[in-house]
C-alpha cells in the first residue's frame, strides 16, 4: 500500500525540554490513525510539525513522497492535506455555502481574480460537498450563527474541499455532546474510506478513538510508546500504566483541558 | 563636551513630558483597550487651566506648584465625568464607535477651550526660582528642564510601586494581562476603569501644565502631542510602563540630536524610529502581541449580500435625481455635492480596507492627499492636463500604499492602525518641510481643470461618474474572489493560512487598492478646489474620513456614502455658526451613544427586510 505520511526520526525541544523525541510511524491511504497521550505528552507539538505550524530540530515528515520539512502550514496544503481545528476555524461572516467556495476558490489558485463575481463560482461542486456532510439545508446561513456541531461539519466540507489524500484532524470531537460525536466520527470514516483519504487525528475521548481508528499510536512525556491495532494497544501495559496511573487525574483536569489543552 | 551634554539633558527634559503623557495613554490602553484620541484634549486642558491658575495668582514657588498640582486633578475630574458619563455606555459597542466617541469629546474640548481661553497663543508663564539656567562644562542649561526630569523620574518611581506594592495596583496589572479573568474573579471592572482613567488623565494633565514654561499653551496642542503619545506608547508597546519611558527618552534623544545633523529632519524623525522599531518589533519594545480590533469585539462581522432588486432601484432613483440636479441646484449646491461625491470615494476606500479588509487605518489622508500632490505637481511642474493627472494620481498613491502597506500588514489591529498613522504623519512633514518642491505651508496653487471641465457643471457631472464609478467599483470588489478572500483573511487568519491562502499578501494588495482609489478622490479635489495644501494629509483629514465611515457603519456596503454626505452636510450647515466644533462633537456623541451601527447601519437593520436584506446584530 503506497504511504501517504511518513514520519522519521521526528524531534522537536523547547528550551531544554524534549516535547517530540525521535518519533517515527506512517499512514496509509484510507486509514485512520489516532494518536493519543496524555497531556503534555507531545501530540500537539507532534502535530503542528506535520502541519507547518512548526519546524523540527531533526527528522523528517514526508506527505506523499515529497519531504514537507519547513514548509509553511499553506504549502502543506497544497500539498493535498486537509485540516480541522480543535476549536473551529470557519470564515464567520460568510455563508455555509461561500465558507465551502472560498477552499474551492483557493484551490484553483483564483483568489486574487478582480473581475469575475464569486456567486456563481463552484457553486454545485461546494452543494454536493454540504449534502455530503449533511449540512446542505442551512447553505445560506452565516457561519457565524450555526450551532458549533454544525460548524464542526462545515469545517469537515472545508477541509476536503481540496480533495485532499491526508486529513489532519486535531480533537475533531472536542466540544460536541456524545451523540453527536459518534455521528460525526462515522460520517468522517465513512467518507474517508471511500475516497481512500488517509485520516491522523487526536482525540480525548477513548470511546472515539477505539471505535473508530484502523491504528493507534501513544506518546508520552515526547516519545512513541507503543504503536498497533485498537486491541493491541489496550492490551499493552505500557499503556495500561500510563493510563491508569493518570486516569483519575485526567478525568478531574477534564474540565480544565477541554477548554485550553 | 558640554555643549553636547547639555544636548542630551534637554532630549531627556523633552521625553520627561512625552513620558507623562504617553504613560497615561499606555495605563488606560493596557486595562480598558480604550484607545483614547481625547487624551491630547486632557494635556491641552491641563495647560490652560495651570495658565489661568498661576497668572491670576501671586507669583511664587508655592501658587505655582499648587496651580499646577490643582490642574492635572481639574483634568482628573475631566476623565472620571467622560468615564463615567459616556466611555461606560460603549464598552460593549464595538471598539471603533469608542474612537467617534472619542473623537466628538476632542471637538467639544477644542471649542469649549477657545471660549474660555481665548483663540491667542499663550506664552508659558515662567516658574519662579527656577527660570535660570546653570552652567555646565561651560553650556547653559535651564533649570526648569532638570526639575522635569526629576519630575519624571519620581513619577515613574511612584507609578511602579503603585502598581506593583498596592493591591489596587496589582489589579490593574492583572487587568492588562487577562481581562476576562479579572471579570470572572468578581472584580469591580467599573471601578477599576474609572480609577485607572482618572490616574491616567491626571498624569496628561500634569504633563500638559508642566510643560507650559517650556511651551506655553495653543489650541493646536491637543492633536500634536496625541501624535507623539501614540508614537510613544506604541514604540515601547501597549501598556508598558517602562516601556514608554524608554520609548519617550529615544525618541526625544534621536530628535534633540537629529536636529543638529539635519535640521529639517525632526518631524519625520519620531514616525521613523516608529516604523523601524515596529518592522524589528512588531509590539513594540516592552509590548506583547494584542488581539484584532475586530476579534476584540466578539461579535462576527456581518454578512454581505448583492444588492437585492429594490436597493437597486433605490439606487436608480438617486442617480437620476444626480443627473437632473443642474437643472434646478445653483452652483453653490453643485459644489457642495462635488464635494460630497469625492470625500465619498475617499472614504469608500477606507471603508474598503477596514470593512471587508478588517485592517483600520489611521492615516489614509496620506493617500488622499499624496493623490492630490501627485496631480498638483504633475500640473505646477511639467503643465499635465488633467485627464492624464488624474490617471496618473492613483499610480502614484497606489506606489505609495504598495511601500506602506509591505510595513503595515505585518501588523495587526491597534499597531497597525497606528503604523498608518506614522507613515501618514511622514508624508505630511515631507510635504510640509520640503518647502522648495512642494511650496510648503503656502500650498501649490491655480490647479484648474482642463477647459473643456471648467464649468461647474460640466465638472460637477465628470466628478459623478468618476466618483460613482470608483465607489461602484469598490462594492463590487467586495463580490469578486478577491473580495471574499479579503474577508476571509479578517475572519479567520488561521484557516486561511489552513487553505493555502497567503494573507500577508492579499492584505497588501487590498492597501494598494485602497490607496490607489484614495489618490483617484485626491486628484478630482485638486481640480475641484483648485489647489491643495498640506492640510489634505494631516491627520485631521484621516480623521475626518474615519469619522464619515463610522457614522455611516462599518457594516454596510454604502455606508461611506450615507456617512460623508452626512458628514459634510452637517459640516456646511454648522461651520458658519460659532461653536460648530462643539455642535459636531455633540453630535457624534448623541449617535454612538444612539446609532452604534452607525446610519446606514440603523437604516438597514430598521428597513433592510423591505429591500430583502437579513437584519443584522
Amino acid at each position: 500500500m503506497p504511504k501517504i505520511l511518513e514520519v522519521q526520526h521526528l524531534r522537536k525541544s523547547f528550551g531544554g525540554v524534549r516535547a517530540v523525541d525521535d518519533v517515527s510511524f506512517d499512514l496509509s491511504a484510507g486509514r485512520l490513525l489516532a494518536m493519543i497521550g496524555p497531556n503534555g505528552a507531545g501530540k500537539s507539538t507532534c502535530f503542528n510539525l506535520i502541519n507547518g505550524q512548526l519546524k523540527p530540530d531533526s527528522g523528517r515528515v514526508r506527505i506523499l513522497g515529497r519531504t514537507s520539512n519547513g514548509c509553511k502550514p499553506r504549502e502543506v496544503w497544497k500539498m493535498g492535506v486537509g485540516r480541522t481545528f480543535q476549536i473551529t476555524a470557519t470564515f464567520a461572516s460568510m455563508t455555509v455555502l461561500e465558507n465551502v467556495q472560498m477552499v474551492k476558490l483557493s484551490h484553483h489558485g483564483r483568489t486574487r481574480s478582480l473581475t469575475r463575481r464569486m456567486q456563481r463560482m463552484y457553486v454545485e461542486e461546494s452543494m454536493e460537498l454540504l449534502e455530503l456532510v449533511g449540512i446542505k439545508a442551512q447553505w445560506n446561513r452565516p457561519a457565524g450563527v450555526l450551532a458549533y456541531g454544525d460548524l464542526k461539519r462545515v469545517e469537515l466540507a472545508m477541509a476536503l474541499a481540496n480533495n485532499p489524500r491526508l486529513l489532519l484532524m486535531d480533537e475533531p470531537t472536542a466540544g460536541m455532546g456524545a451523540m453527536e460525536r459518534t455521528h460525526l466520527m462515522q460520517l468522517t470514516a465513512d467518507i474517508v474510506r471511500s475516497r481512500d483519504i488517509a485520516v491522523l487525528f487526536t482525540e480525548h475521548d477513548m470511546d472515539v478513538v477505539f471505535t473508530h481508528a484502523d491504528e493507534i499510536i501513544v506518546l508520552n512525556r515526547g516519545s512513541l510508546v507503543a504503536r498497533g491495532a485498537p486491541d493491541q494497544v489496550r492490551a499493552n501495559r505500557q499503556v495500561q500504566e500510563i493510563y491508569l496511573g493518570t486516569e483519575e487525574a485526567a478525568r478531574l483536569q477534564k474540565n480544565g483541558s477541554e477548554a485550553h489543552d | 563636551m558640554g555643549f553636547y551634554l547639555v544636548q542630551f539633558l534637554t532630549g531627556w527634559a523633552d521625553a520627561s513630558g512625552l513620558f507623562m503623557v504617553a504613560c497615561g495613554l499606555t495605563l488606560i490602553f493596557g486595562v480598558s483597550r480604550i484607545v483614547n484620541f481625547a487624551h491630547g484634549s486632557f494635556y491641552m486642558v491641563g495647560a490652560y487651566v495651570a495658565y489661568t491658575l498661576i497668572t491670576h495668582l501671586p507669583a511664587t514657588g508655592m501658587s505655582f506648584w499648587g496651580s499646577i498640582l490643582v490642574a492635572a486633578l481639574v483634568v482628573g475630574a475631566i476623565g472620571i465625568v467622560v468615564e463615567v458619563l459616556l466611555l461606560r455606555r460603549l464598552y460593549h459597542a464595538p471598539e471603533l464607535f469608542l474612537l467617534m466617541g472619542t473623537f466628538g469629546i476632542i471637538l467639544i474640548i477644542q471649542d469649549l477651550s477657545r471660549w474660555l481661553f481665548g483663540a491667542e497663543d499663550l506664552l508659558g508663564p515662567q516658574c519662579p526660582g527656577l527660570s535660570g539656567s546653570i552652567s555646565i562644562l561651560g553650556s547653559l542649561m535651564p533649570q526648569y528642564d532638570l526639575v522635569l526630569i526629576a519630575v519624571a523620574l519620581l513619577i515613574l518611581g511612584l507609578i511602579w510601586l503603585l502598581l506593583n506594592r498596592t493591591r489596587w495596583g496589582i489589579l490593574v496589572r492583572a487587568a492588562t494581562e487577562d481581562r476576562e479573568m479579572l471579570a470572572a474573579l468578581g472584580v469591580n471592572q467599573s471601578r477599576l476603569f474609572t480609577g485607572v482613567f482618572f490616574l491616567g488623565s491626571f498624569l496628561t494633565g500634569l504633563g500638559g501644565a508642566l510643560q507650559l514654561p517650556k511651551g506655553g499653551a495653543d489650541l493646536l496642542m491637543d492633536l500634536n502631542v496625541i501624535a507623539a503619545a501614540f508614537v510613544v506608547v506604541v514604540v515601547g508597546g501597549m501598556g508598558s510602563i517602562q516601556g514608554a519611558y524608554l520609548a519617550a527618552l529615544i525618541i526625544a534623544e534621536l530628535s534633540s540630536f537629529g536636529i543638529l545633523v539635519l535640521p529639517q529632519s525632526t518631524l519625520v524623525m519620531m514616525f521613523l524610529v516608529m516604523a523601524v522599531v515596529l518592522v524589528i518589533r512588531p509590539y513594540g519594545l516592552f509590548g506583547k502581541p494584542e488581539s484584532m480590533v475586530h476579534e476584540a469585539a466578539g461579535e462576527p462581522s456581518a454578512t454581505l449580500r448583492p444588492a437585492p432588486a429594490r436597493l437597486k432601484m433605490l439606487g436608480l432613483a438617486l442617480l437620476a435625481v444626480i443627473a437632473l440636479l443642474p437643472l434646478v441646484a445653483g452652483e453653490f449646491q453643485l459644489v457642495l455635492l462635488t464635494e460630497i461625491a469625492i470625500l465619498s470615494l475617499a472614504s469608500m476606500s477606507l471603508y474598503f480596507m477596514m470593512g471587508p479588509g478588517g485592517m483600520v487605518s489611521f492615516g489614509h489622508a496620506a493617500f488622499f492627499g499624496g493623490g492630490a500632490y501627485a496631480a498638483a505637481l504633475l500640473v505646477h511642474y511639467l503643465q499635465t492636463p488633467m485627464e492624464l493627472a488624474l490617471g496618473l494620481a492613483p499610480l502614484a498613491t497606489g506606489l505609495l500604499a504598495l511601500i506602506i502597506g509591505w510595513f503595515c500588514v505585518r501588523l495587526t489591529g491597534v499597531y497597525l492602525a497606528m503604523l498608518t498613522l506614522a507613515f501618514a504623519q511622514i508624508c505630511w512633514s515631507i510635504v510640509f518641510q520640503w518647502g522648495s518642491f512642494t511650496g510648503g505651508d503656502d500650498g501649490i496653487l491655480s490647479i484648474w481643470p482642463s477647459a473643456w471641465a471648467d464649468d461647474k457643471i460640466v465638472f460637477y457631472y465628470l466628478t459623478m461618474v468618476i466618483c460613482i464609478g470608483g465607489v461602484l467599483a469598490l462594492r463590487a470588489m467586495v463580490f469578486t474572489p478577491f473580495g471574499y478572500t479579503m474577508r476571509a483573511c479578517r475572519d479567520s487568519p488561521l484557516r486561511v493560512d489552513a487553505i493555502g491562502i497567503d494573507l500577508r499578501r492579499h492584505q497588501w494588495l487590498t492597501f494598494v487598492l485602497a490607496g490607489a482609489f484614495a489618490g483617484l478622490a485626491g486628484g478630482l479635489y485638486v481640480f475641484s478646489k483648485g489647489s491643495v495644501f498640506p492640510d489634505e494629509m494631516a491627520i485631521s483629514r484621516s480623521f475626518d474620513f474615519l469619522l464619515m465611515v463610522l457614522l455611516g457603519g462599518v457594516e454596510t456596503l454604502f455606508g461611506p456614502v450615507a456617512g460623508s454626505a452626512a458628514f459634510t452636510w452637517l459640516h456646511d450647515q454648522i461651520s458658519r455658526l460659532a461653536f460648530w466644533q462643539l455642535i459636531l462633537g455633540s453630535i457624534f456623541i448623541v449617535l454612538v451613544v444612539a446609532f452604534p451601527q452607525g446610519i446606514a447601519g440603523f437604516f438597514n437593520n430598521r428597513f433592510g427586510r423591505y429591500f430583502g436584506a437579513e437584519p443584522q446584530g
